[in-house]
């Protein structure tokens, strides 16, 4: 494909001016939490400091949201992949009769949106008496992961070969052994790409944890972020554009971690957020 | 043999139904439960307010004659064909196939660098985007800031442009997606046939049109489908930026679920709202595959 010299200088300058666009709306955030006087302008701070993170890191409210968050999170993830694990092992080992059609519903299942089920799950939740519960929201919330995980776990467990299985069963290893032996080792990148993929997904869900909790000592911090957002967004910028930074940071080591698998996590349909 | 073997079949699928239970029980109640319940609750007029509170009816049909008669059904309805038409199908889709087609060829560092910028909208989550967004195009924000200082009047773009404001948010933060899956259906495109192309004069145009949108054809619907229905159940973006106004200009129809269901507590009536959702999302995937299969034939 040769391309004259001059749309070549134009395609570099469009996606340099592209890329321009695409980072002054985040690069605000970062800006204004080093800013003493932090404003909703994008500017060099003139007085540069880490107070704003000080404020946000040492309020107790802001701590117990982060734990909440990270319970729910990880109380997810840890679910989410462990059922996945078991759950893919008859799909992927066993020659099933109606297994195609079942991977067909669980492809079926990732794709259906979220928000549209949460006015009956709210309904669930109050004829069963689980409202306001954290523990009966992070199973919700793994019941949502779990056609997803186990998607793409039986993908992943597919591409572990039977042969070394079977020479651990020769050996007198049981399944169970012979799972968490010989598959769970191979099959790594595969876990790590579930597990944090479910992790982020999770950690920046505000939807679901905003109807289904209600207690302030309850709510994770996408939540606690948005009613600081309601009620201080519009004075404390520079503890704002801190809490956001302390919010998304989570999200952004994980991601720059499951970067390496990455192309094979899109070999799956169906990645659609809810 | 035949006895060991019907015994060995009984063993397996038993071991199947002990290896799956958990994930079943979960996925029953929590997720293909509360879908069926849907169905159920959208005909009755389940409310947390007033005497339905206590005794839960069926009404028939009367959720559903309510929201075809309700002006705001339509009105959120159309904004969400709008919003879905312009950040999804156009937006998303377009941004991310123009991005994924310069960046061929390109300076390896270069391209790292812009791919960096615009995963970075996909990765940073909902409600950041909503902040950013919101103290970008806010009266004193950057980008009348920005503008001033041109020299023209500051913008009120929440105010006066709602629907336009959330969906350049949406854009920025979809993109990726599109662009990776372009990318790799780009680098999939063996350049021989570009060559032969070249050798025989085609324009780059002639090559965009005749090569390439053929050859990735695949990809755009798989795209469509996937932003389609990511689109459609977008929640969080438009609830922490606009709430739906300014006067419901940008109450798309998760948003107007929202307010019938949990702000009047109407909550049958919301279910109904959710069955459209639901089925809308269902047929649209349906509707973009039959197009595939047509298109493949």
């Amino acid at each position: 494909m040769k391309k004259s010299k001059s749309s070549v200088v134009l395609g570099y300058l469009f996606l340099t001016l592209l890329a321009i666009v695409f980072i002054i709306p985040l690069l605000w955030v970062i800006v204004a939490s080093l800013d003493a006087e932090a404003s909703q302008v994008l500017k060099i701070p003139e007085n540069p400091t880490l107070n704003n993170y000080v404020s946000v890191i040492t309020s107790e409210g802001n701590q117990q949201a982060f734990i909440n968050g990270l319970f729910l999170s990880g109380g997810q993830t840890i679910l989410v992949v462990f059922l996945s694990i078991i759950a893919s092992y008859p799909l992927s080992r066993f020659t099933l009769k109606h297994k195609q059609k079942f991977m067909l519903n669980i492809l079926f299942m990732t794709s259906l949106p979220i928000t549209a089920v949460m006015v009956p799950v709210y309904q669930l939740f109050i004829l069963f008496n689980l409202t306001d519960s954290l523990v009966a929201t992070m199973l919700f919330l793994t019941a949502s992961q779990l056609p997803f995980g186990i998607w793409m776990t039986k993908n992943f467990m597919d591409d572990v070969s039977v042969d070394l299985e079977e020479a651990a069963w020769i050996d007198g290893a049981s399944k169970l052994e012979g799972i968490r032996k010989v598959i769970l080792p191979l099959m790594k990148p595969g876990i790590f790409t579930v597990a944090i993929f479910t992790f982020i997904g999770s950690w920046g869900n505000f939807f679901v944890p905003y109807i289904l909790l209600s207690s302030p000592s309850k709510l994770p911090a996408s939540v606690t972020l948005y009613q600081f957002f309601g009620q201080y967004g519009y004075a404390a910028y520079g503890q704002l554009a801190a809490y956001s930074v302390l919010y998304m940071l989570p999200t952004f080591i994980l991601y720059y971690f499951a970067q390496n698998y990455m192309s094979k996590g899109f070999s799956m349909s169906g990645a659609s957020k809810g | 043999m035949a006895t060991s073997e019907t015994s060995n079949r009984k063993r397996m699928f038993k071991q199947t139904i002990l290896f799956l239970l958990p994930s079943l029980i979960l996925l029953i109640v929590f997720f293909i439960g509360p879908v069926i319940l849907t169905f159920f609750f959208s005909f009755t007029d389940f409310s947390l307010t007033g005497t339905t509170a206590r005794e839960v009816s069926f009404v028939g049909f009367n959720n559903f004659k309510n929201l075809f008669a309700d002006p705001r059904f339509f009105s959120a309805f159309s904004s969400t064909m709008i919003f879905l038409l312009a950040s999804g199908i156009i937006g998303q889709q377009l941004l991310g196939f123009v991005v994924a087609y310069l960046m061929q060829k390109k300076n390896p560092l270069f391209r790292k660098i812009v791919g960096a910028t615009i995963m970075a909208g996909w990765v940073t989550p909902e409600l950041i985007v909503a902040i950013s967004f919101v103290t970008f195009l806010h009266d004193g924000g950057t980008l009348n800031e920005f503008i001033t200082q041109l020299g023209f009047e500051p913008i009120s773009w929440l105010f006066e442009y709602p629907m336009t404001s959330i969906v350049i948010a949406n854009i920025w933060q979809g993109s990726a997606l599109s662009m990776l899956m372009f990318q790799s259906a780009l680098d999939a495109i063996p350049d021989s046939l570009y060559e032969a192309a070249e050798i025989d004069g085609a324009s780059s145009w002639k090559q965009l049109t005749n090569i390439t949108f053929p050859m990735i054809k695949s990809t755009i619907f798989t795209n469509l489908v996937i932003i389609t229905l990511s689109t459609l159940g977008v929640f969080t973006l438009i609830y922490t930026m606009t709430g739906g106004g300014p006067s419901g200009q940008t109450a798309t129809l998760p948003v107007f679920m929202y307010e019938q269901a949990f702000v009047n507590y109407q909550l049958g009536y919301g279910t109904a709202i959710a069955l459209v959702i639901l089925a809308f999302g269902i047929l649209l995937s349906i509707l973009y595959i039959r197009l595939l299969r047509v298109e493949d034939k």
